[in-house]
C-alpha cells in the first residue's frame, strides 16, 4: 500500500516496512523514526548506514551481527533504539524486517 | 493514559535444566522478547544453574539418554562419546544458523537487558557461591523474591 512520508508516496507493507528500497531517502527515514519516537543523531545515522549497506550485500541481519559490526555494541545499540532495535531501526533504514531471532 | 491492550510486557523464564537444548530454549526466548521490546527477567534454579557457573557453561551437553525425541536406541545413546558427539553436531547447526556458543550468548543478554538471576535455595544446595557464577550475574535471589520482580500488568511466566 502507499503511504505519504515526508511528501513522497511511499509503498511500505501493513507493518510500515518499506518495500521498494529506491524510494528511501534521508527524509523518508528522518520521519519514520519521528513516527517511531526516535530522534536521529549521527551515530543513529551511523547505524542505518551499516543496515542499509548490509542490504545492499543481501546479508542476513542479526543482533549479534549488529554487536560485532565495529559501529555500535549491543548495549549501545539498545541505547540507541530502545524497543525491539532490530525491528525499529530496519524500518527507519528502509530494509525489510529481519526474520532472525537472534 | 496507556490503554492495555492485552500486550506481553514482560517475560519471566524461569530456567531448571542444564542440557544444551533446554538452556537455548530459555536464551532465544528471553533475546526474542527483548528484540520485540518486552523486558525478560531469567531465574536460573537447579541444572539451570549450570548454564551460569562459570566452569560449565562451556561445556553443556545434549541429553542422548532419557530423550526419547532422539529417536535412538538408549543403549546406543549410552555409549561412550555419543552425547559428544551428539553434542558438536548440534552445535554446528546452531553455528550455521548465526547462534552463538552459551556464555557470549549469556554477554548478548546482559547487554540486551536481561535481566539474570540465580535462585537461592539451589546455588545452596549444588555448594556454589557467587565466585563460582558468571561474573555479569545480577544476583541471588530466592523465588519470592522473583514473584515479587514479576509484578505487573502483562507479565507472563514460563517454566523451562
Amino acid at each position: 500500500m502507499e503511504k505519504m512520508i515526508a511528501q513522497k508516496s511511499i509503498s511500505v507493507n501493513e507493518e510500515g516496512y518499506m518495500t521498494d528500497f529506491a524510494q528511501w531517502t534521508k527524509e523518508v527515514g528522518e520521519e519514520i523514526a519521528k513516527e517511531n519516537n526516535i530522534v536521529m543523531t549521527p551515530k543513529h545515522w551511523e547505524v542505518i548506514d551499516y543496515i542499509q549497506n548490509e542490504h545492499r550485500n543481501d546479508s542476513p541481519l542479526s543482533i549479534r551481527k549488529i554487536g560485532k559490526s565495529g559501529v555500535v555494541d549491543i548495549k549501545e545499540f539498545y541505547a540507541l533504539f530502545p524497543v525491539g532495535p532490530l525491528k525499529t531501526a530496519t524500518k527507519i533504514a528502509g530494509v525489510p524486517k529481519p526474520a532472525s531471532c537472534i | 493514559m496507556n490503554e492495555y491492550k492485552g500486550e506481553i510486557r514482560k517475560m519471566m523464564i524461569i530456567l531448571s535444566k542444564g542440557s544444551i537444548e533446554n538452556v537455548y530454549a530459555a536464551f532465544v526466548l528471553a533475546n526474542g522478547a527483548r528484540m520485540e521490546g518486552i523486558e525478560a527477567e531469567m531465574f536460573f534454579t537447579f541444572f539451570g544453574l549450570e548454564a551460569l557457573h562459570n566452569k560449565k557453561l562451556d561445556h553443556l551437553h545434549v541429553a542422548t539418554v532419557g530423550n526419547p525425541a532422539m529417536h535412538m536406541p538408549t543403549m546406543f545413546g549410552g555409549l561412550p562419546g555419543m552425547e559428544a558427539f551428539a553434542t558438536h553436531m548440534m552445535k554446528k547447526e546452531m553455528e550455521k544458523l548465526d547462534m552463538p556458543e552459551v556464555r557470549e550468548f549469556l554477554d548478548i543478554l546482559k547487554a540486551s537487558g536481561v535481566k539474570l538471576w540465580a535462585c537461592k535455595l539451589a546455588m545452596e544446595m549444588f555448594h556454589y557461591t557467587k565466585e563460582d557464577m558468571y561474573a555479569d550475574m545480577d544476583g541471588i535471589i530466592t523465588v519470592g523474591d522473583f514473584y515479587h520482580q514479576a509484578q505487573g500488568i502483562g507479565t507472563h511466566m514460563l517454566f523451562i
